[in-house]
């Protein structure tokens, strides 16, 4: 059998084994698209009656749209694939896959592929049940909107990746990948809209990598043009995370 | 032929030593044992046989191939059964057997192997739903499903029941039968004695003590006891028999201890002194005696 057939054999396996976990397919998949109708049902889509500018001055629904895009790439990279990584590692499956000659690369190679399905199957559920929902403005340039995507997904994949080779266990990354991905939530934008964060929040969003996936994903989609920082932004934490978890990474619990 | 050989292996983990200066060879199609007290190398070095781990010195070989440079080709031709290790959770019996088949060409047809390790009814089980034994099984299969000329099997009866364990040693001789060599890392002796073809004793991370179980108990295990009842009398003269090493007196028992032919030479010589005991008793020294002695009785 090849090398990619090996691949998908294992992506596959991995992404039965996460629709058998009620827990994370929960919070994976259920989760966001509740956050996202609770948010649209509230705030609605209209731009009339506004004091202040807020959601970049578009429609609520119209911004929160891809903002939850992210988040579905969020929650895969933050919680699900640290805890796979760190419990695979702590029962000894690792040990096992390595003892009988599964190389490293295929391993990793199908990690990332069923990262990459979660997330495109989040996100189908996203766009295509608010389009059904509420007729929101689809994406003005799908090809940008695609591109972003894929770089959205690698960012929190690499995160990830990063989070399962540092943390210890799976307890620990089920904890600390949780807190990241409901701080991100409030203060990146998928929550209150940025505009009405104090500046002290404001700040301590600007350093998160979701802020910046958030706009980057909103501008194609919107047709706002492009900003160079967020995409620098990321750029530097796909290097700086997948720099740092070939750096870091274990198959043996310490 | 030699398909395991270890020469002058050393490896130590920050101020330990784990192990220090092993050398072994392993013959094709043999079940060789590995015993010895917890923390005294045996898994370490299982492991550095594998390529899991890399030796701070010596000459390795398993099937030809240098297990530090060629681990992952190695891996391919090797099964392993390995302590602390799992499956996920969720993951099915025969997904588990589909996905290591994936890993050679030549793999054996899963679904043979499902029947022929006696879980056809557990195909659609869960790993975390199987038993201490079912799981061991299902372990058996894909450390075999590859076709592995070599199958390691570190610890693998420990945590089992003893009915299951005598079910695990049916499926030791049968992967031998089969004609792969089994390298077994154990520290029960009876499972050693019943299996080995050969084995080594470790302790502090050193072998103690090389060959068959039988030899090694004969060699080690403090000699022959012969034990019978006999009236006052003068019995000197039994110390000055050959293979005689001690003769002991209490109370009109008898004990004497000795090696090798020892048994038909007492009994020759008692008869010719016409002393016929009736409760003459032979206690051969067993592997654990041999083992006890060998490591000071640690464990």
């Amino acid at each position: 059998m090849t090398a990619v057939a090996r691949i998908r054999k294992l992506a596959w396996i991995e992404a039965k084994l996460f629709v058998r976990d009620p827990l994370t397919l929960v919070f994976t998949f259920a989760f966001p698209l509740i956050m996202l109708f609770v948010l649209a049902e509230v705030f609605g889509n209209s731009t009339a009656d506004r004091d202040e500018v807020v959601y970049r001055n578009i429609g609520a629904i119209d911004y929160y749209v891809p903002a939850y895009v992210a988040l579905v790439a969020a929650a895969v990279g933050l919680v699900s694939i640290p805890v796979r990584l760190t419990s695979y590692r702590e029962l000894g499956v690792f040990r096992r896959f390595r003892a009988s000659g599964m190389s490293a690369w295929t391993l990793i190679a199908a990690e990332l592929a069923v990262t990459a399905l979660l997330t495109l199957v989040g996100t189908i559920l996203v766009v295509v049940s608010t389009a059904a929902a509420y007729r929101n403005q689809a994406p003005e340039d799908v090809a940008g909107v695609v591109g972003i995507w894929v770089l959205v997904t690698a960012v929190f994949a690499a995160l990830g990746i990063l989070l399962g080779a540092v943390l210890p266990n799976a307890r620990a990354a089920q904890g600390l990948g949780t807190i990241l991905f409901f701080v991100m939530l409030l203060l990146c934008g998928a929550g209150p809209p940025p505009e009405v964060l104090t500046g002290p929040l404001r700040a301590a969003g600007d350093v998160l990598p979701l802020t910046h996936a958030i706009r980057i994903l909103q501008d194609p989609w919107l047709g706002f043009g492009w900003e160079w920082t967020p995409l620098a932004v990321l750029g530097g934490f796909l290097a700086g995370s997948t720099l740092l978890a070939l750096r870091f990474f274990r198959w043996e619990p310490r | 032929m030699s398909v395991v050989v270890a020469d002058g292996l050393r490896k130590h983990y920050g101020e330990t030593v784990a192990v220090d200066g092993v050398s072994l060879r392993v013959e094709r199609g043999e079940i060789f044992g590995i015993i010895g007290p917890n923390g005294s190398g045996k898994t370490t070095t299982v492991e550095c046989l594998q390529g899991l781990r890399r030796p701070d010195a010596g000459e390795l070989s398993v099937l030809d191939l240098d297990p530090v440079h060629r681990g992952a080709e190695l891996r391919r031709r090797i099964g392993c059964q390995l302590q602390e290790s799992a499956l996920p959770e969720r993951i099915r019996v025969w997904e588990a057997l589909d996905l290591f088949a994936s890993l050679a060409a030549d793999a054996h047809d899963w679904h043979g192997m499902l029947r022929e390790w006696g879980l056809e009814e557990k195909r659609n089980a869960s790993f975390h739903e199987l038993s201490g034994g079912q799981r061991q099984r299902l372990f058996v299969a894909l450390a075999l499903v590859t076709r592995p000329e070599v199958v390691f099997l570190d610890e693998m009866t420990t945590g089992l029941d003893p009915a299951a364990r005598r079910v695990a040693w049916g499926l030791i001789e049968e992967i031998r039968d089969r004609g792969a060599t089994v390298v077994l890392v154990t520290h029960f002796m009876e499972e050693a004695e019943r299996l080995c073809d050969r084995l080594a004793v470790f302790a502090h991370g050193r072998i103690l003590a090389t060959g068959a179980p039988a030899e090694i108990a004969a060699a080690s295990g403090g000699g022959t006891r012969l034990t019978f009842s006999a009236a006052e009398g003068e019995l000197q003269w039994l110390n000055g028999l050959d293979h005689v090493d001690r003769v002991t007196r209490h109370d009109g028992h008898v004990e004497v201890v000795g090696t090798g032919p020892v048994l038909p030479l007492v009994a020759a010589a008692l008869v010719e002194h016409g002393i016929v005991p009736d409760d003459l008793r032979v206690e051969q020294p067993t592997l654990e005696d041999a083992f006890l002695r060998l490591t000071g009785g640690e464990e």
